[in-house]
């Protein structure tokens, strides 16, 4: 016998991966049994060969994407939480940056990969690495921002009873009350970080990443091949998400 | 530290004190001409219906707020002064314990504010633990821990620089009555061991009743003090939950209800009457 609850946790992660199996099997059969040319849409089990056959670029390629995205995330990381220390702490500041973040956040940013990448030259990964920073920027500014305010009026009170200096108050209160916020936003920027490096390879620079495989691929029609390319970048934004997530989980575990 | 003078029999003077606060609509009069001396050790509860500005008062003496009028003393210089040497300690109606802490590193926290050395901190964490009764959750965080449980923290951390005064907004105001019944018991045994001063916020008369050496009745619209009541049961630290059941203990409860109700001609909104 098992509770309620166990059955509803366990449904909960059957329900999803009974439906991923029935799509591929129901792919698989459309490709195979069905009309559809395995050319224009290759099916799960040939991509899954292309996977395996070409496993070593794949994790090269997802190396390279991979750096690019995670020192995207770590610069923008680093800036969104400073620049958020800053406008906390000055209402002018605050004043002036506003305006720019909130320009910033409806920027598509990958629509300055060619601009970069002829600023920084054809051979550089320094474009994708700004661009991957540049998106993670803004989400991880603006959730500090907002957690750097959550500070509980009981808290403020108290650090006031103690006649805690400035510095004090920033390490005892406001900083330990951010820290979920700030993780919140490194979660929702950790995808953006790869969506980012990987799309700003299809504007041209050096070559071996997941993103200029993917097209390399797709335009000589290999088109399994580019399919398994996609597979690769859809593990790579997974396990950044599950890492982010997990620092998340971590960071919150004692607040709310 | 306890830094008070020792010349000082006061811990609180409040002489014609008035707090208005401007909101759109106007000004409003949260007290009004509030006259009240607290003694050294002395157990002073403030009762009244909502909006008799009885936390507001308390907020004054603790320096959160500004008065706009009249003359506030604690410990014979100015609250913001008594503030500074760390006169007093306070607990709200909320623990407002930090989540992030395990329960000795909150009791610490005030301490650690002031750069008391890790060992001494050590040692009065563990004799406050022991005061409260909490020695084997020292290292639990808050969220691990039933309301009373917090509360009894908060205010351990009240305690931890010996205040010559307490301040008390409603600490209980949150609890069920069973444990409310057993943090009054246990505030009294506090109260005797560290003979801090106490002024009291509270909405029960019971309550009041049970802990107070004197009761302030207030009554709403503006902010008045109706009538001080003693309590004549004796010394608050000889106190126990027997008293609960005494009938000079309900001749006090009377009392105060009867002054609560001389306050405000209609029914006292906000007071429990039980």
């Amino acid at each position: 016998m098992s509770s309620p609850a166990q059955a509803d946790s366990r449904a909960r992660i059957i329900a999803p991966v009974v439906v991923g199996v029935l799509v591929l099997v129901g792919w698989q059969l459309l490709v195979t049994v069905g009309e559809v040319d395995d050319y224009l849409l290759p099916s799960p089990a040939s991509i899954w060969a292309q996977a395996v056959e070409f496993a070593p670029s794949l994790l090269s390629a997802a190396a390279i994407t991979g750096t690019n995205a995670l020192v995207g995330l770590l610069a923008g990381s680093i800036l969104g939480i400073v620049a958020a220390l800053i406008a906390s702490t000055s209402r002018l500041v605050d004043h002036l940056t506003a305006p720019s973040v909130a320009a910033l956040a409806v920027i598509p940013i990958v629509s300055l990969a060619p601009v970069l990448n002829t600023m920084f030259g054809a051979d550089s990964q320094f474009s994708r690495q700004a661009i991957a920073g540049l998106a993670v920027f803004v989400p991880v500014f603006v959730n500090t921002l907002r957690g750097l305010r959550q500070t509980r009026q009981v808290h403020r009170d108290l650090m006031l009873v103690y006649a805690a200096s400035p510095t004090q108050v920033m390490r005892a209160v406001t900083l330990p009350t951010a820290v979920p916020f700030v993780f919140t936003g490194i979660r929702i920027a950790s995808s953006l970080a790869v969506i980012s490096a990987l799309v700003a390879e299809y504007f041209g620079g050096p070559r071996g990443g997941l993103g200029g495989l993917i097209s390399t691929s797709a335009s000589s029609s290999a088109y399994a091949r580019a399919w398994a390319y996609v597979l690769g970048s859809i593990a790579l934004g997974l396990a950044f998400f599950l890492i982010t997530l997990a620092l998340e989980r971590f960071a919150t575990r004692r607040q709310r | 530290m306890n830094t008070a003078p020792a010349h000082t029999e006061h811990a609180v003077v409040v002489s014609a004190l008035g707090k208005t606060f401007s909101v759109k609509s106007g000004d409003v009069v949260a007290l009004d001409d509030i006259t009240l001396t607290v003694e050294a050790g002395e157990f002073v509860s403030l009762i009244g219906p909502s909006g008799c500005g009885k936390s507001t008062l308390l907020r004054l003496i603790g320096d959160l707020d500004q008065p706009t009028s009249g003359t506030l003393e604690v410990f014979g210089k100015s609250p913001r002064q008594a503030r500074l040497d760390q006169d007093y300690g306070i607990a709200f109606q909320q623990a407002g314990l930090l989540p992030w802490r395990t329960v000795r590193a909150n009791i610490e926290l005030p301490l650690e504010v002031h750069g008391v050395a890790a060992k001494a901190r050590t040692a009065r964490a563990n004799e406050l633990l022991d005061l409260v009764g909490l020695g084997e959750f020292a290292e639990k965080y808050p969220d691990q821990l039933s309301g009373g449980m917090q509360q009894r923290v908060a205010i351990a951390r009240a305690l931890a620089e010996r205040p010559a005064l307490l301040l008390m907004d409603e600490p209980f105001g949150a609890l069920d009555e069973m444990t409310r019944e057993y943090m009054q018991t246990e505030l009294v045994r506090i109260c005797a061991e560290t003979k801090a001063a106490v002024v009291f916020v509270t909405h029960s008369i019971p309550e009041a009743v049970f802990l107070s050496d004197r009761v302030v009745v207030m009554s709403p619209r503006p902010g008045r003090i109706e009538r001080i009541v003693p309590m004549q049961l004796g010394s608050t630290s000889a106190r126990a939950d027997d008293l609960r059941e005494d009938v000079s203990f309900f001749e006090m409860v009377t009392a105060v209800r009867e002054a609560l109700h001389a306050g405000s001609e209609h029914a006292p909104r906000g007071v429990e009457l039980r």
